[in-house]
């Protein structure tokens, strides 16, 4: 199982996947947006999303988990 | 002139502004979202007006609300600062619309300035240089290697909605580009909604060199010289200083000449800049133009002696230029570093409550703070807190000067970007003015920190 984690505190932009999505190691999962920034968060393995834990619009801190897959 | 003024903008520049009025005796209202209720800013304006939550289209970009203040307070100008509604040509037509002043150019200027194509097209026609490239979207990624091959490789590749360095990617050959038509396209449209690809010879080893402008509405304008601001991470300027440490007297008249000959020529009124690009030749070429009040706007001021913020008022208030060009003063060096909110090392924002603030303060420092010590930086909004100037006789003092006043800048409780600005300064290269857009790639060690 992994842990995709934030890199930095802002707002959920955008969710890219769903439960259930297969995703590729280097796909873009979510898109943070902080300070005019917009971050894509990316996958780091190559699996299937179990579990997104945050909404569109949702604030999230440095290290919060956004989903997990495997 | 003007009498009353609504500042549609907040941190250091609404201060920025403010304090010109105030000096001018021009009374000030500022407005502010609810996560500015406690920004020094508010305090320094005559009067200050919530404008809503947070969120920018419920408060700065909400331009009704804003005429809606402006003419409670009875304000006769408006002036927009940089960003937000600075450059929205609906919001300077609303302001006409009811008679209020907005303090920039015509809607029409900023308008056309505004879109890349048309831009490009009457900057040429106006007589300004442009990089090789193409002026409308590109069909495929065939039609893509075909131009490339025509200009040359590299080549830049750009989608035409992106902006702040987004949707940009260099190619140097044709695998390379055809890799990045098909991704760069595809994060177009998820991003922006709009997939439309340009091309672009790319310039090697480029500086971004600007020259300030200023025309009345009588038909007169000068150029206040130039600011280098090749120093950028991400496409977006870090450290900028005025004069260019690469130009030489002739190069530097020349490109302000034609600046302002093309500014004229459009029609232009109002402070703006136009952006170029300059090869390792010091050939020039046009970028873009700003429509408004430049945020290192303070390096031109230093070296000049002229307060831009009096002077767009004044222009705005209908006067002609009270300088001639060969009047315009240049006298020693001045080097503006932009203090972000953000990890210095992996330049991601990094939002919070500012638990210290200790600021450095001596001979020929300028600082333009847009928080107090207890402040939260709200992940709202530009990480940009503060802007520090320094200015010496020449650029060796005005850097010396950078150096200490960085060494002695203290914030806690967020990160900031001061420790990869002093790792700039300290740089052999940058000392040696080979300052290049390429920069922070070339000469910082840390590869997490590639600027793109």
């Amino acid at each position: 199982m992994a842990e995709i984690r934030s890199n930095m505190a802002g707002s959920v932009w955008k969710i890219l996947v769903s439960k259930g999505d297969k995703v590729h190691a280097g796909e873009d999962i979510i898109i943070l947006e902080s300070m005019k920034m917009e971050i894509p968060i990316a996958a780091e393995e190559n699996g299937t999303i179990t579990e997104v834990h945050v909404n569109e619009g949702d604030f999230v801190n440095d290290g919060d988990i956004l989903a997990e897959s495997e | 002139m003007l009498k009353k003024i609504l500042i549609a903008n907040r941190g250091e520049i609404a201060g920025r502004i403010i304090r010109t009025c105030s000096r001018l005796g021009i009374r000030t209202v500022a407005v502010y979202s609810e996560a500015d209720q406690d920004a020094p800013y508010t305090k320094s304006a005559d009067e200050a007006f919530l404008l809503g939550p947070p969120r920018v289209q419920e408060s700065y970009l909400n331009a009704e609300k804003i005429l809606e203040i402006a003419h409670e307070a009875q304000c006769d100008g408006i002036h927009p600062g940089y960003g937000f509604l600075s450059e929205n040509a609906d919001f300077a037509k609303r302001c006409r619309e009811e008679g209020i002043t907005f303090i920039g150019p015509s809607p029409d200027v900023i308008s056309l300035m505004g879109k890349k194509v048309e831009a490009r097209i009457a900057m040429e026609k106006a007589g300004l240089p442009l990089v090789p490239g193409i002026s409308r979207s590109i069909k495929d990624a065939d039609e893509a290697a075909e131009l490339a091959l025509q200009f040359g490789y590299p080549v830049m590749l750009k989608a035409s909605a992106g902006g702040g360095g987004i949707g940009m990617q260099a190619c140097s050959n044709e695998a390379e580009l055809r890799k990045a038509y098909e991704g760069s396209q595809k994060r177009a449209l998820m991003f922006f909604g709009n997939g439309d690809m340009f091309l672009e010879k790319l310039i090697e080893n480029p500086r971004h060199i600007e020259i300030q402008v200023l025309a009345d509405s009588h038909g007169n304008g000068m150029y206040l010289w130039e600011r280098e601001c090749s120093i950028q991470r991400r496409h977006q300027k870090v450290i900028e200083e005025a004069p260019s440490p690469f130009l030489d007297q002739e190069t530097r008249e020349e490109m302000g000449r034609a600046a302002i000959e093309a500014a004229l020529k459009i029609g232009y009124t109002n402070a703006g800049t136009i952006e170029f690009i300059v090869d390792q030749d010091k050939k020039y070429y046009f970028l873009e133009m700003n429509t408004r009040l430049q945020v290192e706007h303070p390096i031109t001021e230093e070296i000049t002696g002229i307060d831009l913020v009096e002077e767009q008022i004044r222009v705005a208030s209908g006067e002609t230029l009270r300088l001639k060009q060969e009047e315009i003063p240049l006298e020693g060096h001045s080097i503006e570093a932009r203090i972000y909110a953000e990890d210095p090392k992996t330049m991601l924002p990094s939002p919070g409550k500012i638990t210290a603030l200790d600021i450095p303060e001596g001979e020929g420092i300028r600082h333009e703070l847009g928080v107090h010590s207890s402040s939260h930086v709200s992940h709202f909004y530009d990480p940009m807190i503060a802007k520090l100037v320094t200015t010496g006789k020449d650029r060796p003092e005005a850097i010396e000067r950078m150096k200490e006043a960085l060494a002695g800048y203290t914030v806690q409780g967020i990160k900031t970007n001061i420790p990869l600005l002093l790792e700039i300064l300290h740089q052999e290269a940058f000392s040696a003015g080979d300052t290049t857009t390429e920069f922070i790639g070339k000469y910082l060690t840390n590869n997490s920190r590639v600027s793109s």
